[in-house]
Order: C-alpha cells, then structure tokens, then sequence
C-alpha cells in the first residue's frame, strides 16, 4: 500500500514525539519535554474533543483512591456516563443546537466545580499523589511519563482510526452525508450518534486523566466553556475530519502559544498580550486555511 | 418576607430584560443571516467599556450612553464588513471557531486600552436612589433598566412588525435570494441588522456596567447564558428570546435567593449549604435540558 503525505506526516510527527526525551536529555533542556507531554494530551483530547472529566481523576485521588488502574478506569467510566447522559440529550439537536447545549453543559459541569467547597471551589486544589501503577511505571519520573502518554496516543490514533472504517463507522459517516438516505436504508443514526459521543466522552476522560497527573493540580477552569474553543481550534487548525488533523493542531496550537509567550525576540508588549495575537491566527486560519493544517497535504481519502 | 420575594422578582426580571437585549440581537443574526456569533459577548463587553471611558471623559452619564451605543454599532458593522461577510456560506462550526478568535483580539485590545483590573463608574444622582414600593426599598437604577428593556423590547416589535426595514428582515429570514432577486441590497440588509444587534448587546453592557464589575473576559459568561435563553425560547424567535430571556432572569434570580433556605427546611441546613449553592447554579441548565427533553425546538419555534 502506497502511504499518502498526509499519512507519512503524521508518522513523522509521531517520530518526533519519539525522539523527543533522548534529544531534550542531550541538550539539557528538560522544559521541553513538559512541552511535548502537554501536546501529545491535547492531541488526545483533540481527538475526542471534549475534556468534560479531567476532573475525576483528581478527585478520586483526593478521597484516597490511588491506584492508577482503578482510578483511570472510573474516571473513563465516569467520563462515558456523563457523556452519554449531555448526548442523550443534547444528539436530538442539531447544528448550531448542538454547539449551544454542548458548550452550555460544559459550563454547567464548571459551576458544578465551582461550587464544590471540598474540592477547592474555583482556587482549586493540588493533587498530592499522583496515580500509582504497578512495579516499572512511575509517573514521578518525567520519561517514564512522557513515554505512556506518547503510547496511549498512538492506541488512541489506533482505535479512532479501526472506528472509522468499521460498520459502525460507515454508519455515522453516511448519517453525517445524508441523513434522509441512511434513514430510508434502515439506520437511525441517533444510537450510533449516542455511542460514539460516549466513546469520545470516554477518551477525553482518559486525557483528564493524564492532565491532572501532568499538572498535578485540579481546578475547573479545565471544563470552562473557553476550553471547549480551544479543543474545537486544535481540530480545525489540524483539519476537522481527518485522523492526522487533531494531532497537528493540538501541535500547532501549544508551539504557537509557547511561542508567543516566551520568545524573546518579540517585544515585551506583544508577549504579555500573546492571546491577542493567537485571536488573529485563529481567525485567518478559518478565513483562508479551510481544510487546516492536514488540508496542505494530501490524504488517502482525496485519492 | 413577601417584600424580599418581591425584591427578588425584580432583580430576575432586570436580569431577565438584559439577557432578552442580547439574545435578540443573536436571534436575529442567526435568523436570517444563518450565523452564529460567539464574539456577542464582546460586544456587550464593548459596550459596557465605551460607556465607562466615555462618561469618565465627558462627565456625563447621557453622553456615555448615547456615544457607546453608537460606538458597539460602528464596531459591531465594521467587524461584520471586515471578518465576518465571508462566513455567511460556512458551516456552522467553522464560523463559532473565527468568532472565537475574535472573542481572544477583543479580550485582549480591551485589556491593552484599559489594563486587567476591572473598572468602576458611578451613576448620577438621578439614578442613584431608591423608590419606596410598600415596605421595599428599591434601587431605582434596577426600576430603569427594567424599563428601558421593556421599552426597547415594545420598539423592537414594532420595527419587525410594522416598519418598511422590518418588513425586509422578515422576508431576509425567510428567503434571502429571493430578496435579492427583489433588487434589495441584501449585503447592506445584513450589515445593518448585526450592526443593530451589536447596539443591542452594548446597551446590555452599558446597563450592566454600575452592576457587575466591567473587565475583560465579561462577556464569556453571559454569553451562554444567552445560549440557554435562545436555546428555551427557540432559535430565531423574538418572541421566544423575551419568554426564554424572563424565565431564566427568574429562575436563576429565585434559584440563587430561595434554593438554600427552602432546602434547609427539607433537609438539614448542612445539605442545604453544601448542595443549595451548586443547585442553584446548574438551575437554568436543568431546566434547558427539561425543555429540549420535552420540546426539542424550543417554548417558539422560529419556522414551524
């Protein structure tokens, strides 16, 4: 099989993620390898879209429960149900519906947070022990870390892909081309719509996960509606409705807002309004770059 | 008792005539120009900042008002004629990211003009006393804004209803190339009528300014507090927007004063305190999940 551009690029991106530790150890500049871990969650999330339960993790840890396997796995579990519950609802509606309750549920879940004394309220609160794995996987240590992160978002690139080209993903992909057709051919696409929100809400439950360890603090600025947008930026910068794209926007997007910060050859006045300047691309890139970033390279399915 | 239920009331109707300014003007964009607007909020933050710069400049209250006003409208047609023309054919998705976008510019050329710290102006004395209703004593600037939201929302009826432009917007919504086709001016026709939402959401912010605190980022939050409105009351209803607009002033008005002490004699007051606050906040959203359980279009659906 002859393997599209956009196909070797998102294998080189891959590689450089790979690379990524050796590289920063050589160099001496640890605060890079923060930098990758913290896209490659993005891309994560990006792929699922959606960060509603980063917060489970953090709590659980707070009431005691440490173990990694069992914690991760409520929070997925957890993430997955109240997707499912936001999708039951929200998947009757369409368009522009979907887009308002979505983001009006998010913030629901925020002011949930918000309000909740115990945990902080909108301060916050540390998280003290990261999540325990058995023997050989140890958070503490940054490559470990960085190493689980880049395997969980190859198996998620995996699995999203094995989705697509299943039945399962014909289905969703025929009800998003022409409803009315897949109707007439037998399918209603709601419970195949509803599955695949849970499995998303599920994914983005797994990337929580992984910010909460990342950041090892918990707050619920991460269920603000404002990170929904940014999620929602990641895809389209990377190219919506392509496996590659989220990866390459999740990249784009932190690089970009790294650079922005922190590059000292821009002037001092353009650093410390950096959003202003990352406002601007977002809104040229949707003006001119209508496929994104994936869309300058051809992919299998253009063929 | 009943004059705090009454203070109440008041409160969640003046909220409720707020968010009725801004959902119209989004329900109207997005009824006819099929667009979604997620930099509305900016523009209602906009608003509320021209009036403070403007009356701290001038001294006068008036003269704030009326320049800001007259400021979110040029900003509002000036964006739509430089950024947001060409999204009009997008999809949906792409059109809520470029708004987005400019939701970050204006947070941040807001916070380049007038720092990060929130601003205060003070109300002249005409409108800052209290009116005696019964044993209340009730602020007076809270009575205006109550009125002048009524007031704009009769106008607004009117200019729909009865008016020559109104008559084309109706008509816009319904079928724009056949308008066009009519030889109306249809890009001018939409300029004007974001252009007027954009007034709409900065009187909302100019009301809203002595309230709450003016600074950057004020807008996200009532921002989907409009979605909830819009999404109750039905999308591209005006009608459904006051309706949705007044349920959610009140529900969450009442929520917030009520939903504690009411629980209290339920339950324990220690559930009461833990659980009230965090009720009373995801209130409106219950009730906007309610709704779409029972009607999936909304209280009004625009187009039947």
């Amino acid at each position: 099989m002859k393997l599209a551009p956009r196909t070797l690029a998102l294998v080189a991106v891959l590689v450089l993620f790979a690379v990524v530790p050796p590289l920063v150890a050589a160099f001496g500049q640890p605060f890079y390898l923060d930098l990758f871990r913290r896209i490659m969650i993005f891309a994560i999330a990006a792929v699922s879209l959606n960060l509603i339960l980063a917060y489970a993790v953090g709590v659980l840890a707070h009431h005691g429960l440490t173990s990694g396997l069992v914690q991760w796995a409520l929070a997925i579990g957890a993430s997955a149900l109240v997707a499912a519950a936001i999708g039951a609802i929200s998947i009757r509606t369409s368009g522009i519906y979907f887009i308002m309750i979505t983001l009006a549920f998010s913030q629901m879940l925020y002011y949930l947070g918000v309000s909740i004394e115990e945990y902080g309220g909108d301060d916050g609160m540390r998280v003290k022990t990261l999540s325990q794995f058995p023997a050989g996987l140890d958070l503490a240590d940054p490559v470990t870390f960085y190493y689980l992160v880049f395997a969980l978002l190859v198996l998620v690139l995996w699995f999203t892909n094995r989705l697509v080209r299943s039945r399962f993903g014909m289905v969703i992909r025929a009800a998003k081309s022409n409803e009315a057709r897949s109707r007439a051919l037998g399918f209603s696409p709601y419970p195949y719509r509803l599955v695949a929100f849970t499995i998303a809400g599920a994914m983005c439950g797994l990337a929580g996960a992984l910010l909460v360890n990342h950041t090892a603090y918990l707050t619920p600025e991460f269920m603000n509606w404002t990170r929904s947008g940014e999620l929602l930026f990641m895809v389209i910068l990377g190219g919506a409705g392509t496996g590659a794209g989220p990866v390459f926007g999740a990249a784009g997007l932190l690089l970009l807002e790294d650079l922005l910060q922190g590059w000292s050859l821009l002037p001092q006045g353009m650093r410390a309004y950096w959003q202003f300047w990352l406002g601007l691309v977002l809104v040229l890139v949707v003006l001119f770059a209508r496929r994104g970033l994936a869309g300058l390279l051809r992919g299998s399915a253009d063929e | 008792m009943i004059g705090l239920v009454l203070e109440q009331a008041l409160n969640g109707l003046q909220l409720g005539v707020t968010l009725f300014l801004m959902a119209a003007g989004l329900t109207l964009v997005f009824g006819i120009m099929n667009f979604v607007n997620l930099a509305h909020g900016s523009l209602y933050m906009v608003g509320a900042y021209l009036w403070v710069a403007i009356a701290k400049l001038t001294g006068s209250y008036l003269a704030g008002v009326a320049l800001a006003l007259a400021g979110t409208l040029v900003v509002g047609m000036a964006v739509e004629r430089v950024a947001l023309r060409t999204l009009y054919e997008r999809d949906h998705l792409d059109q809520v990211l470029a708004t987005f976008g400019l939701i970050l510019v204006f947070n941040e050329l807001v916070a380049m003009l007038w720092g990060r710290s929130a601003l205060y102006a003070s109300l002249p004395a005409w409108l800052g006393g209290h009116v005696e209703i019964g044993a209340l004593r009730y602020p007076v600037y809270r009575l205006a804004i109550i009125a002048v939201g009524l007031a704009v929302a009769a106008l607004l009826w009117w200019v729909v209803v009865r008016t020559r432009l109104g008559m084309l917007i109706r008509a816009g919504a319904s079928n724009r190339t056949m308008v066009a086709a009519l030889g109306v001016n249809i890009q001018r026709l939409y300029t004007l009528v974001f252009g007027f939402g954009a007034a709409l959401a900065g009187l909302a912010g100019i009301m809203a300014g002595p309230i709450y605190s003016v600074q950057p980022g004020m807008g996200e939050l009532v921002l989907i507090q409009v979605f909830v409105v819009i999404v109750i009351g039905g999308i591209g209803s005006i009608r459904g927007a006051l309706v949705g607009a007044v349920i959610v002033g009140m529900v969450d008005t009442l929520g917030r004063a009520f939903l504690k002490p009411a629980l209290a004699t339920v339950w324990s007051p220690v559930v009461a305190d833990t659980a009230g606050p965090a009720l009373a906040s995801m209130l409106i959203y219950v009730l906007m999940a309610a709704v779409l359980a029972l009607r999936p279009e909304g209280l009004f659906p625009a187009r039947a």
